[in-house]
């Protein structure tokens, strides 16, 4: 390196790799990985949650749970902010976690129309 | 696509409770789960908690997992890494020692919630073989914006303003031991990182330089900036290989980065360091002395001045600090010396890393603001004495200290308190003693560690030592008199006053300290003839209370010199005290305690 400026740019790309080990996030988001997730799909999910969270640089923490006891419902995604409140996405694919990640994550909007709620109003 | 970071501490503490194996293990269960795309195990620095190690850590999620063995790795990656659920029996745990509850978020454990990371910043959290995650967390930016718009003055005023002082023992102010050493004229100056650590029970040198040896290149650099040298030398021991493998690797990725030999970051300061081994002595920590093992003499210590500053290696000014100094400076050069300055007491600034040892529950490494009082850090973050012993005293400064007691706990440590109490920062050790442990003992322990040390150069340490060795050993065996303890007392000064270097100086200061803060257990000895922690075994006598003994004969079968004798269901057992070794064997096994020491 020959300047400062190549060892800024130098730390940009290797703060990347390192964000992984943050986890004070805003958002902190759960995938339901027990026997019921993984059948239901949870692991294409999950892939595809870490993926986007790659891509804009780790906005939040993407990490796995046992099962969340609504087994039905399964693939489950849960987001935590930091107040402790959640919200449950149900019936999860991989596209559906790609837009739940652009709204909820990236522009703080709850995807209404994949939540526990409103398939629970359809039900009924 | 990677998604889980496994940290498993590789410093030596952990190293030799196997992480090494447990690291491959880990790679293995991976592929095994086919997971090895998605988790990256990174082998790291000392977490502090020693006592709980080896330790591994799971990010983003923040799980930390103690006395991981090889046979676990398998639970942790099929129960946690592949289904998310966290292994509960594993999990890190701390005992509150006030309300006996079970702490399991680690970061506000008193543990870690007390401490404030400055020099361990990235002990624990960067991979230390690799020089991009030191990068990715600040690394070399100061060392940049230095050669990019500072002078060297601005260089030393900013530490100078901090307020930093040595970390090693004598707490001398680094930025005017720099200024020192930029006034001085010559054609070569040096810049030496003092790595030779060689108090016992003090290892946060060699923490630092495991986990985060980057930290101390770039503040040699800073340093050699400063005072304008072109040449370094970490002077540092043999016996610590993985220590002394890491910086071998940290200065090659260094010089491949251009961040150490000619014109770095393009500013025209050329800059490059060199490895010296130590054999561990521990005189050549004394600056002198190791300037001299340096340079491939004999290490013996030279009289001063003239100070290293003005002729130090090759007779040229040279500055030497501590490993612990250096890890600080990038941080004061990022964050500015009225940050440092604010933290710790007026005229101690900063954190100060100990090393907690002896009779204490959490056994490790601790960084604490300075003006944290010692009963903060021995009962909050230590946990106290295990098995519920009674705290009896702990020793600060190494061999060159003394020993605190329950009446110094609230003091706010810093370094003038520490000296006004009879003691001293020194490089941090602080050892722990329980009731359990005789005063007189623990003298001899630090005396027969000075006599070994000494380099015979001088007569006051060379001798002094050495009959002040045989005084307490007298002592101990109760052969003292009150006579024997006057002139014991005396020749204490003695030493002190008339030694040529801080060894010698320092070597009485561990009997001076007991006598001042324990006489009543030199008197014990040598009047009553009684060791009251029953440590010292001619002082020692074992009885079986006839009363209580229910003749089961596990004492007998237990001795290994056959010197109780009884007959098992019959008759009650005796020692013949003739026979009897004292090794205790008979008490530690006696389930009646029936059996008592005298």
């Amino acid at each position: 390196m020959k300047s400062l400026e190549e060892l800024k740019k130098l730390k940009e790309t290797a703060g990347k790799e390192m964000e992984l080990r943050d986890s004070n996030k805003r958002y902190r988001v759960l995938v339901g990985m027990g026997t019921c997730g993984i059948a239901a799909g949870a692991r294409p999910v999950l892939n595809r949650l870490v993926e986007e969270a790659a891509k804009h640089d780790y906005p939040c923490v993407v990490s796995q749970t046992g099962c969340i006891g609504l087994c039905k419902y399964e693939p489950i995604v849960e987001v935590f902010d930091r107040e402790g409140d959640k919200t449950t996405y149900v019936y999860v694919d991989a596209e559906k976690a790609a837009a739940i990640f652009d709204s909820h994550i990236l522009h703080n909007k709850v995807a209404e129309e994949y939540t526990l709620d409103a398939e629970e109003r359809k039900g009924k | 696509m990677e998604r889980i970071n496994v940290l498993i501490c590789a410093g030596t503490g952990c190293s030799s409770s196997n992480s090494a194996l447990i690291y491959d293990k880990f790679q293995e269960v991976l592929i095994k789960y086919g997971l090895q795309d998605e988790v990256k195990v990174v082998k790291t620095g000392c977490f502090g908690l020693c006592q709980k190690g080896p330790i591994v850590a799971v990010h983003p999620d923040g799980i930390y997992y103690s006395h991981v063995k090889v046979d676990d790795v398998e639970t942790i990656v099929s129960e946690h890494l592949y289904k998310g659920r966290v292994v509960k029996s594993l999990e890190l745990s701390d005992i509150d020692y006030k309300t006996q509850e079970k702490i399991v978020d680690i970061a506000s454990s008193p543990f870690y919630a007390k401490q404030k990371r400055i020099a361990l910043r990235n002990c624990g959290v960067i991979n230390p073989e690799n020089i991009n995650e030191y990068i990715a967390r600040d690394g070399y930016m100061a060392l940049g914006m230095v050669l990019q718009s500072y002078t060297p003055l601005q260089v030393i005023e900013t530490i100078e303003k901090s307020g930093l002082r040595g970390r090693g023992g004598g707490g001398f102010p680094t930025g005017r031991k720099w200024r020192f050493a930029a006034q001085e004229e010559a054609d070569e100056k040096y810049v030496i990182c003092n790595a030779d650590e060689g108090d016992p029970g003090a290892f946060m040198d060699r923490s630092i330089l495991e986990g985060d040896p980057h930290a101390v290149l770039e503040a040699m650099a800073i340093a050699a900036y400063a005072i304008g040298a072109h040449k370094g030398y970490i002077y540092i021991r043999a016996e610590y290989p993985i220590a002394v493998g890491r910086l071998r690797i940290a200065i090659s990725q260094a010089r491949e980065l251009g961040l150490l030999g000619d014109n770095i970051l393009g500013s025209g300061f050329n800059f490059d360091i060199e490895i010296r081994l130590g054999a561990g002595a521990f005189v050549c920590g004394e600056e002198t002395a190791l300037i001299a093992s340096i340079e491939g003499k004999r290490g013996n210590p030279v009289p001063k001045p003239p100070f290293p500053a003005k002729s130090g290696v090759w007779g040229k000014p040279t500055i030497i600090n501590n490993v612990e100094t250096l890890a600080n400076v990038a941080q004061i050069i990022l964050n500015g010396d009225d940050w440092f300055a604010s933290i710790g007491t007026e005229k101690s600034k900063g954190t100060k890393v100990f090393a907690l040892g002896g009779k204490i529950s959490n056994t490790g490494l601790v960084e604490i603001p300075m003006g944290t009082t010692l009963r903060e850090v021995i009962y909050d973050i230590g946990g106290g004495c295990p098995n519920g012993k009674r705290f009896k005293a702990v020793q600060t400064g190494g061999p060159s200290g003394g020993c605190l007691t329950e009446n110094d706990l609230d003091v706010p440590i810093d370094y003038d308190n520490l000296i006004e109490r009879g003691s001293m920062m020194g490089s941090g050790g602080m050892i722990v003693l329980d009731e359990d442990n005789c005063m007189v003992d623990v003298a001899r322990f630090y005396l027969e560690f000075i006599v070994d040390e000494s380099c015979g150069k001088c007569t006051p340490c060379r001798v002094g030592t050495k009959r002040l060795l045989e005084m307490l050993t007298k002592i101990c065996k109760g052969e003292g008199t009150m006579e024997l303890l006057n002139e014991m007392e005396e020749l204490c000064y003695h030493i002190k006053n008339n030694s040529l270097c801080g060894l010698g100086q320092s070597a009485a200061n561990p009997v001076l300290s007991t006598l001042k803060n324990f006489r009543e257990e030199y008197l014990a000895h040598i009047v009553d003839k009684k060791c009251p922690a029953h440590v010292c075994k001619s002082l020692l006598t074992y009885k079986i209370d006839p009363e209580k003994c229910r003749k089961c004969s596990l004492c007998a079968r237990n001795c290994p010199v056959g010197a109780i004798s009884g007959v098992a269901g019959q008759t009650v057992f005796s020692i013949d005290t003739e026979k009897c070794i004292k090794c205790g064997a008979c008490f530690n096994n006696c389930r009646f305690d029936a059996i008592s020491r005298v």
